[in-house]
């Protein structure tokens, strides 16, 4: 079998995630044997005490696996990403959510799809057979079913699951779409998939689960479904 | 070529299409109602999906029950080498 001579850095935003960085970065490292990786945390000044849980991190696996690379207060996920990518030393980046909603045992199968086919990006996809959700109430997953609908008749994305946020992308690819997208948000997410879609990249999916968050407090808020459909008008009208 | 433009010419060339129909064979009435049928069968269509999305959405208990034993892994083993993962 071929080795694999990939560096992946895996990109996590955190705000307020003592607990759940702690237990990511240990899933990570146990599902991630044989892999050349490192993970660089993007907090945005956590008042509960992340930062230092990273840095004890750090002790446990090395300060070159574990990156923390912080910033002062809340600066939005997309320049999270480009914060991040800024220290990335792999050729393959990889999204991910600090909240385990993600989880990292679905990494190699992102790895394996992406060696298989040559893809350009790997996105995880919740809405397929092999994929799911738990803990979704009916009227979230109406909402989501409904969004989901909306964007598919309008966008053509190509992609199952556009507000998915867990994805692996070649990373001059990521420095590509990146630097053409201006949303904020998730809006942002469902930006990246449908500008990388235009530009005909290579684009596969994985099926992942998504486990509703355990610990901690949810980013989301209310005003969702405006900005959902205002994202959604921009997207038809700008890609 | 963007998006949308794609969009408007498909919506011209079914304009186009629905302008020749009232011009020729349909009789005029029922050609002038066919962007309402089209639009009703349009709005059914996404509904439909909706539903349909709805009933075959995949949940996954097994992966809560299987997130716990992670968590209780990951807490153990990081303990045992001083990271804090208290419960907050």
């Amino acid at each position: 079998m071929e080795i694999n001579k990939n560096k992946y850095s895996i990109i996590v935003p955190t705000y307020n995630e003592r607990l759940n960085i702690a237990l990511l970065v240990y899933l990570v490292f146990k599902h991630l044997r044989d892999v050349d990786f490192e993970i660089i945390v993007v907090d945005d000044g956590s008042p509960d005490g992340t930062q230092e849980v990273v840095k004890q991190l750090q002790q446990v696996y090395g300060e070159d696996r574990i990156l923390l690379r912080a910033r002062p207060r809340k600066l939005g996920l997309g320049t999270a990403y480009v914060h991040g990518l800024k220290h990335a030393s792999g050729n393959f980046v990889v999204i991910m959510d600090a909240d385990l909603s993600h989880h990292p045992k679905y990494l190699p199968s992102f790895i394996r799809k992406q060696l298989e086919t040559g893809a350009s990006i790997v996105t995880g996809t919740r809405y397929v057979k092999g994929g799911g959700v738990h803990g979704w109430n009916l009227m979230r997953k109406l909402t989501s079913r409904g969004a989901n609908v909306l964007a598919q008749t309008l966008l053509w994305p190509g992609v199952s699951d556009l507000t998915g946020s867990f994805r692996l992308y070649r990373k001059s690819v990521l420095e590509d779409v990146i630097s053409s997208c201006v949303s904020k948000g998730y809006v942002f997410q469902m930006e990246m998939i449908v500008r990388a879609s235009r530009k005909r990249y290579h684009i596969e999916e994985v099926p992942i689960t998504f486990v509703d968050r355990v610990y901690g407090s949810s980013k989301l808020g209310g005003s969702e479904i405006v900005e959902y459909l205002k994202g959604l008008a921009y997207l038809l009208v700008t890609t | 070529m963007k998006h949308i433009v794609k969009l408007l010419i498909l919506l011209v060339a079914v304009s186009a299409f629905w302008i020749g129909l009232l011009e020729t064979v349909v009789p005029r009435s029922y050609a002038w109602l066919l962007p309402v049928y089209f639009i009703v069968s349009l709005g059914c269509y996404g509904l439909l999906m909706v539903g349909v999305g709805l009933m075959h959405f995949p949940t996954c208990p097994q992966e809560a029950v299987l997130l716990q034993k992670d968590i209780a892994e990951a807490k153990e083993f990081l303990k045992q080498r001083g990271v804090d993962v208290d419960c907050d």
